[in-house]
């Protein structure tokens, strides 16, 4: 298979201006990825379905990642950097026994701007897959023709995959709360006054 | 005014010609497990099929997000009681890429022994459970329940569980298999083609069987690979996709066998492919019996409790009894991984459930459900 960096050179020669970045995996796997912007992602993506030498036919595995927001120390300065919500898709290609490409979907921030185009239109193995990262990371994905909550209920206000989702209390209910399940819920409470916005569900 | 259709109509309005829609399960003896369809029906034909999933939702991956990475795995043989062993296995080859660990050849070969005992139960079970969902209640079943004993038997004489195996290690096994054991194993492969020739006379030839099967759910080659259909539904279409043969994972290379591909991609075939496969994973696991070398199946240096990856990501998968099961994992340097993602092989089958029960009647309906083979364990996570 082409490198990522030459499949990033192609992309770039057919959608000029489009934003695509490798992003490099440290571990011993080394699969590198692709970062697009949400932009032109639908037509790359089309592209690299119908691509001659890539053909990757088979969307396999759709998911979320939250990255919240942290404080990073670069030649002993501070700076925070923004949190956002990251969508990863595995590609692979049948036809040709290749793959797999991963490409990668930065949203914004993790509270308004969370809209990312849904790949759905080209590969329908993403339809439960992305309504399951809508589900629990909330991403919303823009031309999905059915995106609803697939795995919570549909009256869930919160999405739990988060990394700072607080379970409500009673999903610790005692009879006679106690000890640590007490204190833990004391915490929660804090954090809820805190945060208005993290109720959870039912 | 007497009729059970008059005293319906009654009490619902319902009338003549009117749509009916049917929640079907979550507690339905058909459904293997709990899993729900909201169907929309004229007369008897579906015209609409909307799954609903989540009631065995515990959110798995978050608490594998919060624990040590050895703590998931037993977690990842509960996702699919049919297939705890592959289940295992991917995971550890997932860690394994994750950190650049070498397994000895002889857990490579144990593995694979493990994973195609795995496949031939629960095609086994899968086939009898068809066979249920088609009417013929009990016999065919318990003769394939009959047979998963035997393989249950093994697993719980190497790893001490029937179903719950937790065996696999990263960068190896966690028992050595005894000469016992293997001996058992040859007995089991050999004595397991007179099952497969009696379940296949019994039934393959029923006209019953053929009817409520041929031409039914078919499901299109191009449509399931873009539907990221995988296992032996996807082979059912006629692709002869196949991760042993594709990615080689594992000592795979080293074995003869083929892949069994369907014509139609009816029910029927994603039922023959499954027997079918059952008699090469016993070619693969006579040849591994034969081969299987000496030595350890666990390097004592690779690093289980306290593992930390340093930071990168990995998606490792394998060819599962049901399709592909792949374990997609970010590391930060921590000790727990910071996203650990599990891709559901039976839920994805299910994407083209609608499509493929459109304008069948109910009872095939429940009969395609039974042979795309879905575990809800591992659908809701």
């Amino acid at each position: 298979m082409e490198t990522i960096e030459a499949i990033r050179d192609r992309i770039l020669a057919t959608f000029p201006g489009a934003e695509v970045t490798v992003v490099l995996n440290g571990s011993p796997s080394a699969q590198h990825s692709l970062r697009i912007g949400k932009a032109h992602a639908l037509a790359i993506a089309r592209w690299l379905r119908n691509d001659e030498a890539l053909s990757l036919d088979q969307c396999s595995n759709v998911t979320g990642v939250d990255w919240p927001e942290r404080e990073v120390t670069e030649n002993k300065v501070k700076r925070i950097e923004p949190g956002c919500l990251e969508v990863v898709y595995h590609l692979y290609s049948i036809s040709k026994r290749l793959g797999p490409v991963v490409i990668r979907m930065r949203t914004g921030n993790r509270t308004d701007d969370v809209t990312l185009p849904s790949l759905t239109p080209v590969w329908r193995a993403c339809e439960f897959q992305e309504r399951e990262v809508f589900d629990l990371f909330g991403v919303h994905f823009g031309g999905h023709p059915d995106l609803r909550r697939i795995l919570m209920w549909d009256e869930f206000k919160d999405h739990p995959m988060r990394r700072d989702y607080v379970a409500p209390d009673d999903f610790d209910w005692e009879p006679t709360p106690h000890d640590d399940v007490l204190a833990r819920a004391k915490e929660n409470r804090e954090k809820r006054t805190a945060a208005p916005a993290k109720e959870g569900g039912a | 005014m007497n009729t059970v259709a008059d005293l319906f109509s009654e009490n619902t309005g319902f009338r003549e010609g009117d749509l009916l829609e049917l929640s079907m399960g979550p507690h339905h003896p058909s459904t293997h497990g709990v899993f729900r369809m909201n169907v929309t029906l004229d007369g008897e034909r579906v015209v609409r099929l909307k799954p609903v999933f989540g009631y065995l939702h515990r959110n798995h991956e978050k608490i594998a997000e919060g624990n040590s990475y050895l703590a998931a795995m037993p977690y990842t043989d509960r996702l699919d009681y049919l297939a705890g062993m592959t289940n295992n296995w991917a995971y550890a080859h997932a860690v394994e890429k994750l950190c650049g660990v070498e397994v000895p050849v002889r857990a490579e070969y144990l593995r694979v022994i493990l994973a195609e005992l795995t496949r031939i139960q629960n095609h086994a079970c899968l086939c009898g459970f068809l066979v249920q969902d088609l009417g013929a209640s009990g016999t065919p079943l318990m003769y394939a329940f009959r047979e998963r004993e035997k393989v249950l038997d093994l697993f719980e004489a190497i790893s001490g569980s029937r179903m719950m195996g937790n065996f696999q290690r990263f960068g190896g096994c966690r028992e050595d298999a005894k000469p016992e054991w293997l001996a058992a194993v040859a007995k089991l492969v050999a004595e397991f083609p007179s099952f497969l020739d009696e379940f296949e006379e019994l039934l393959a030839g029923n006209e019953i069987i053929l009817s409520r099967t041929q031409g039914i759910g078919v499901m299109k080659a191009d449509q399931a690979v873009n539907a990221g259909v995988t296992g032996p539904v996807l082979r059912s279409t006629g692709v002869a996709h196949d991760l042993r043969k594709v990615d080689r994972y594992g000592v795979y290379s080293r074995f003869e066998f083929s892949v069994p591909v369907g014509a139609h991609g009816d029910t029927y075939d994603r039922y023959m492919v499954r027997l079918l496969e059952c008699r090469e994973s016993l070619k693969i696991l006579a040849q591994a019996l034969k081969d299987i070398p000496d030595g350890p199946v666990l390097d004592p240096k690779a690093k289980q409790k306290g593992l930390r990856p340093k930071a990168g990501e990995a998606y490792g998968r394998i060819e599962g009894p049901k399709g592909e099961i792949g374990f997609y994992l970010i590391s930060d340097g921590g000790p727990n991984p910071y996203r650990f993602r599990i891709r559901p092989p039976s839920l994805i089958n299910l994407t083209l459930l609608e499509d493929i029960c459109l304008g069948q009647t109910l009872a095939d309906a429940v009969a395609v459900l039974g042979s795309i083979d879905i575990v809800l364990g591992e659908v809701d996570r």
